[in-house]
C-alpha cells in the first residue's frame, strides 16, 4: 500500500505546501503504516471448527437420543404393556418397511408425496412473495388483509380439506389447494416480519444510492428482509408438508395415486400397526430430512454472511 | 449518461462524472443552495420547530462544516439536502444531481461484501457491469483498503467500515458529499487517519463537502468554512473562514486557536438557552 505512494513521480504530487515533498512522502508512509497497524488490531478472524468436533457436538447428542427412544420402545414391547398388534417392536416396524421396500413401491410412494409437497411449496412461494411484499409495504393492503393473514396461520389447514373436496372433488387440485392454504400465510407472514425488522437506516441508504422503486425492492428490501423470509420459508415448508399429509390421509381415491398419507390410511384400514408406525416414521424422516438438508444450511448461510451467527 | 461516456472513452472511465451535471453546477455557481429553509416535526398544534430560516450556499468544490450542539437539527438539515425529508418552508437546490450521504453509522449493507456494497452504488448510477469490479477496486485503493474487496461488513473494523462507507459514497460520483458525523464513534488515532484520507480525496477530486460534526477541532481541521448553528430552533449563528493551509493536523496551534474562539461562541449559544 505504501509503495504506490512513494513511487509516484514528484511532479504529480504538486502539493499546496510547495517544497515539502520529502516530508509529505514520509507522512504518507507513516500514515499507511499506522493504518495497517490499526486494521491488524481491529480485524476479526474466524477459525473453522474441526470436523471431529462438529460431529461430536452436533451429531452425537441426537444419535444418543434416538438410541434411547428405541431402547425404551423395545423394553415397553418386552414388558408387553400392550398386545403386539397394538404395540409392535421396532424390528417389526422395520420388517414392515422392508416388505414395502421389496414390493418395490415404497420409493414411488415417498416420491409421490415429496414431489407434491415440493411443487405445492414452490407455487406457495410464488404466490406468497408478492403477497407478503404488498402487505408489508402498502398500508391499505396491510390494514385489509394483514390480520386475516396472520389469523390464517393458526387455522389448522386440515380444516380446509372438506371444503376443498366439495369444490374440487377427489382430485390433485384438492390436495394442492390445501397445501397452498397451509403454506402461503406462513411464507407471507415471514416476509412481512422480515420487512418490518429491516433497519430504517438501510432503507434510507438504499434511497441515497438511488435504489428506489422496483430496484429498491430487488437490491435492498428483499435482501434486507432475507433472514425473516428464510424462517418464513422454513415454516412454510413445515406447513406444506403437514397440510399435504392431512389432505392425503382424507382424500384417498385410486386416481390420486398412493402417497405417504394414503399408505397410512391403508395401514389403518388393514389394522396393520407396524405399517402405520413405519409410515409415520417415513413422514417424520422426510420432514426432518428436508429441513436439515435444505433449510437449516440456507438459514445458517444467510445468518453467517451477516455476522449474526458468531454471536450465538 | 455516465455509462456511454465511459464506454467510449477509456480516459473518461477514471473520472466518469456526468459532464452535464458538472456544467449545471458551474452555471449555477453553487453545489447546494438552501434558501429560507425551515423544518417542523409533529402534528399540527403540537409542532416542534427544528430549523428556522436557514440560508446557506455551498460553492462548487468547497468544504463546509456544520457545527452545533446536540439536537440542534444538523442531521435534519442533511436529510433535507439529501431529499430524505422535505422542508416545511423554503427551497433547496442541488444542481449537480442526487447528493451522496454518509451516515453517522456506516449504513453498509451487511448482506454484501465491502466490494459489492460499492458496486451496488456503481450499478445504481448506471456503470456497466464490466467496469464495476475495476472501479470498486480503484475506490477501495483510494481509501487504502486494497484487499478488502471480498470481506464481509462484520469482518471489518469500525475504521475500515467507515472507509468503505466513504468509498461507497464516492462511488455515487456525486458533486456533493454530505457527511453526518461520520467519524464520531472512532478513536482519536483512527479519526486522525480518516481526516487525512478525506482531505486528500477532497483535494484530488472536485467534490463539494458538507460535513456535520459537534467536534469543534474536527470542524476546523477539515473545513474551508465553519458554520455554527444555534439550537431550538436551529439558525445560522455565525460563520468562520478557515485560511490555515492544508495539510493541517488537529493538534496544530492555529487549529487550536480558532477552535478555542469557536468553542467560546458555541458555549455562549448554549448558555443563552439556560437564560430563558
Ligand atoms: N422524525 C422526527 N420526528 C420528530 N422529531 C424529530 C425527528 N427527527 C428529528 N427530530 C427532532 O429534531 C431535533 C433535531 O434532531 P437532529 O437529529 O437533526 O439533531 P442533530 O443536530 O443531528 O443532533 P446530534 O448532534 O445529537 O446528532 C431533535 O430535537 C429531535 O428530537
Ligand atoms: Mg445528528
Amino acid at each position: 500500500m505504501a509503495s504506490t505512494e512513494t513511487e509516484r513521480p514528484p511532479e504529480s504530487g504538486a502539493s499546496p505546501a510547495g517544497g515539502a515533498q520529502g516530508a509529505e512522502r514520509d507522512d504518507a508512509a507513516e500514515l499507511a503504516g499506522l493504518e495497517a497497524g490499526l486494521d491488524a488490531l481491529d480485524t476479526r478472524t474466524q477459525a473453522r471448527t474441526p470436523l471431529a468436533r462438529t460431529l461430536r457436538e452436533k451429531a452425537l447428542p441426537p444419535a444418543v437420543a434416538v438410541v434411547l427412544v428405541l431402547a425404551l420402545w423395545q423394553s415397553a414391547f418386552a414388558l408387553e404393556l400392550k398386545p403386539d398388534y397394538q404395540l409392535p417392536s421396532p424390528l417389526m416396524v422395520w420388517d414392515a418397511l422392508a416388505e414395502e421396500w421389496y414390493k418395490g413401491t415404497i420409493l414411488g410412494v415417498v416420491w409421490q408425496s415429496v414431489s407434491r409437497g415440493a411443487l405445492g411449496f414452490l407455487v406457495a412461494l410464488v404466490v406468497a412473495t408478492p403477497l407478503g411484499l404488498l402487505v408489508a409495504r402498502v398500508k391499505v393492503v396491510r390494514a385489509a388483509i394483514g390480520p386475516v393473514l396472520s389469523g390464517l396461520q393458526s387455522l389448522p389447514s386440515v380444516a380446509w380439506v372438506p371444503a376443498a373436496i366439495i369444490w374440487f372433488g377427489l382430485t390433485d387440485a384438492t390436495i394442492y389447494a390445501v397445501v397452498l392454504l397451509g403454506a402461503v400465510p406462513s411464507i407471507a407472514n415471514g416476509l412481512v416480519a422480515g420487512v418490518d425488522r429491516i433497519q430504517p437506516l438501510h432503507l434510507r441508504a438504499g434511497k441515497v444510492i438511488g435504489a428506489t422503486g422496483l430496484r429498491g425492492v430487488r437490491h435492498v428490501l428483499l435482501p434486507a428482509a432475507l433472514p425473516g423470509y428464510v424462517s418464513g420459508l422454513k415454516q412454510g415448508w413445515a406447513f406444506s408438508w403437514r397440510s399435504l399429509m392431512a389432505a392425503e390421509l382424507i382424500a384417498t381415491s385410486p386416481e390420486l395415486g398412493v402417497g405417504l398419507g394414503q399408505l397410512l390410511e391403508t395401514g389403518r384400514v388393514y389394522q396393520d400397526m407396524p405399517l402405520v408406525l413405519g409410515a409415520i416414521l417415513l413422514i417424520l424422516l422426510v420432514g426432518i430430512g428436508i429441513e436439515l438438508l435444505l433449510f437449516a444450511p440456507l438459514e445458517r448461510r444467510v445468518l453467517r454472511n451477516r455476522g449474526l451467527l458468531a454471536a450465538r | 449518461m455516465p455509462t456511454t461516456l465511459s464506454a467510449q472513452d477509456p480516459a473518461a472511465a477514471a473520472q466518469p462524472r456526468a459532464a452535464h451535471q458538472q456544467d449545471r453546477q458551474r452555471q449555477a455557481g453553487y453545489a447546494a443552495r438552501l434558501d429560507g429553509v425551515s423544518k417542523s416535526f409533529g402534528r399540527p398544534g403540537a409542532q416542534q420547530q427544528v430549523l428556522d430560516g436557514i440560508s446557506l450556499d455551498v460553492a462548487p468544490g468547497e468544504f463546509v462544516t456544520l457545527l452545533g450542539a446536540s439536537g440542534c437539527g444538523k442531521s435534519t438539515l442533511l436529510n433535507l439536502v439529501a431529499d430524505l425529508e422535505s422542508p416545511t418552508d423554503g427551497t433547496i437546490e442541488v444542481p449537480g444531481g442526487r447528493p451522496a450521504l454518509m451516515f453517522q453509522e456506516h449504513a453498509l449493507f451487511p448482506w454484501l461484501t465491502a466490494g459489492r456494497n460499492i458496486e451496488l452504488a456503481l450499478r445504481m448510477r448506471g456503470v456497466a457491469k464490466a467496469e464495476r469490479r475495476q472501479e470498486a477496486e480503484r475506490l477501495l485503493e483510494l481509501v487504502r483498503l486494497t484487499g478488502a474487496y471480498g470481506k464481509r461488513v462484520h469482518e471489518l473494523s469500525g475504521g475500515m467500515r467507515q472507509r468503505v462507507a466513504l468509498a461507497r459514497a464516492l462511488a455515487q460520483d456525486s458533486q456533493l458529499l454530505l457527511m453526518d458525523e461520520p467519524f464520531a464513534a472512532l478513536d482519536a488515532i483512527t479519526r486522525d487517519v480518516l481526516h487525512e484520507e478525506l482531505t486528500r480525496v477532497w483535494a484530488e477530486t472536485d467534490v463539494s463537502v458538507l460535513f456535520v460534526t459537534h467536534n469543534v477541532r474536527e470542524a476546523v481541521r477539515l473545513a474551508e468554512r465553519v458554520v455554527l448553528l444555534s439550537s431550538r430552533p436551529g439558525r445560522i449563528a455565525r460563520e468562520w473562514r478557515v485560511d490555515i493551509p492544508q495539510p493541517r493536523r488537529i493538534e496544530d496551534a492555529e487549529v487550536s486557536r480558532l477552535s478555542v474562539e469557536i468553542t467560546e461562541e458555541l458555549r455562549g449559544e448554549i448558555r443563552r438557552h439556560g437564560q430563558h
